[in-house]
């Protein structure tokens, strides 16, 4: 288990339809491991005498077996081990980010713009996207993926505008990652040219290293969080395009500096952009609206084009 | 942080690695890990001793190499040494900074016996 959230290789499953328990041994972990050896290095350590013909030196009698000539040379040089250094040169989320490529292309041919909404637990996402999909009803469909490591109530609470949401439970996970949503997307009938939200796991620090494969990272920020937020949690807020400053209608009950909050947001990432947004009110949310249409309008843009250079 | 995430993607690389070269075992595993990265590295080795376990790589030496921040200061037009995403240029004391270095996360290389 991670040792500073707690996260750890836990019960992933989406839509409740609790796919890990299918696809995954009794016991095992969240992602399938290769099997501890090859197949050909067990044979080779049982029967060594033809391949270490090639070698210069072996000792083997019914039950012992020195070999010296298992190196890449298959050779042996006297006061040197066998051992050699293998260069690799892999990105560690390497797997990660070529599946977020696979969503992204697969996105992009559809013409659907997504987003993935990052915050911490409490900055009224789910309100922000229940108000946003109200707004939206009936000039703009629109889909929801919604992360949590436990319970369908945020889903529940989004399919209660009508919009269609599934939800994944991470188990004992503390960010989605590409595959899962990999595998969410083939199980949504999403429509051309739609929109699709993505919101996380409540957790400003994990989600940040995890590209989806979405158009833009979305931070919500709220005012009873504290302005230095994003300094405290900079991975985040330099990995988001855009903070939406919610929850502003509590302003006149709390001592929080606004401009400082934006001033920190973009000392971390001098191009984030910022909208301020209150769900209960309605401030912003207008802009915030125009925000996504216009994203809206560039990802049709593009399918349109790669439709017609087809 | 998401270090058991990290952890299991080191040992899918580590095991694709060794597997390929015909590896009895992995003695040391090196990592490079920038001062920007979202890693933490003492949940990492944490991380890492529990999910290397009964793998090719199990009781491996893990060697983390630190990579530097760098950022690129517009204002200066030219790159300085960042030691946090957060940090102003140590030239110019601005925040239009964009780091350039220091943001990876990888497996460098293993040593196979």
């Amino acid at each position: 288990m991670c040792t500073v959230c707690g996260c750890g290789a836990g019960e992933v499953s989406i839509g409740g339809a609790g796919w890990s328990k299918a696809a995954r041994p009794k016991g095992g972990a969240t992602r399938g491991w290769k099997a501890a050896a090859p197949a050909q290095a067990h044979e080779h350590s049982r029967e060594p005498a033809a391949e270490a013909a090639a070698g210069d030196a072996h000792i083997h009698s019914a039950h012992h077996h020195l070999h010296f000539g298992t190196g890449p040379a298959h050779a042996h040089a006297p006061g040197l081990t066998q051992s050699q250094m293998v260069r690799i040169e892999r990105d560690i989320l390497g797997k990660n980010d070529a599946r977020a490529d696979e969503n992204r292309c697969s996105l992009a041919a559809r013409g659907i713009f997504a987003l993935n909404l990052v915050s911490s637990p409490g900055s009224g996402k789910t309100t922000l996207l229940v108000r946003t999909l109200t707004e939206l009803a009936g000039r703009i469909p629109a889909a929801v993926i919604e992360g949590d490591q436990q319970t369908e109530f945020d889903a529940e609470r989004i399919r209660a505008t009508g919009v269609p949401a599934l939800q994944i439970n991470t188990g004992k996970g503390c960010h989605l990652d590409a595959d899962m949503v990999a595998r969410a997307l083939r199980q949504m009938d999403l429509a051309d040219d739609s929109l699709l939200l993505i919101e996380n796991v409540g957790n400003l620090v994990c989600p940040a290293a995890f590209d989806l494969g979405e158009a833009h990272k979305v931070a919500i920020l709220s005012v009873t969080e504290g302005e230095d937020k994003p300094l405290k949690y900079p991975d985040m807020f330099a990995a988001a395009d855009l903070m939406l400053l919610n929850k502003v209608d509590l302003l006149p009950y709390l001592a929080f500096d606004v401009e400082r909050a934006i001033a920190y947001a973009r000392r971390v990432n001098p191009a984030i952009e910022v909208i301020r947004t209150s769900s209960t009110s309605g401030e912003g949310i207008a802009e915030w609206l125009a925000w996504l249409e216009q994203g809206m309008a560039k990802a049709r843009a593009a399918r349109a084009a790669a439709v017609q250079s087809a | 942080m998401h270090e058991m995430s990290l952890a299991e993607s080191v040992r899918g690389i580590v095991e694709d690695a060794a597997g390929a070269q015909g590896a009895q075992r992995v003695k040391t595993v090196v990592l490079e890990i920038g001062e920007l990265s979202s890693v933490e590295v003492e949940a990492l080795r944490f991380c890492l001793d529990v999910v290397l376990r009964d793998s090719l790589a199990d009781g491996a030496a893990i060697e983390i190499e630190a990579v530097p921040g760098v950022g690129w200061c517009l204002a200066c037009d030219r790159s300085v040494p960042l030691a946090q995403r957060y940090d102003p240029c140590p030239e110019c004391g601005g925040y239009q900074l964009r780091p350039t270095g220091g943001t990876e996360m990888r497996v460098k290389e293993i040593e196979v016996e």
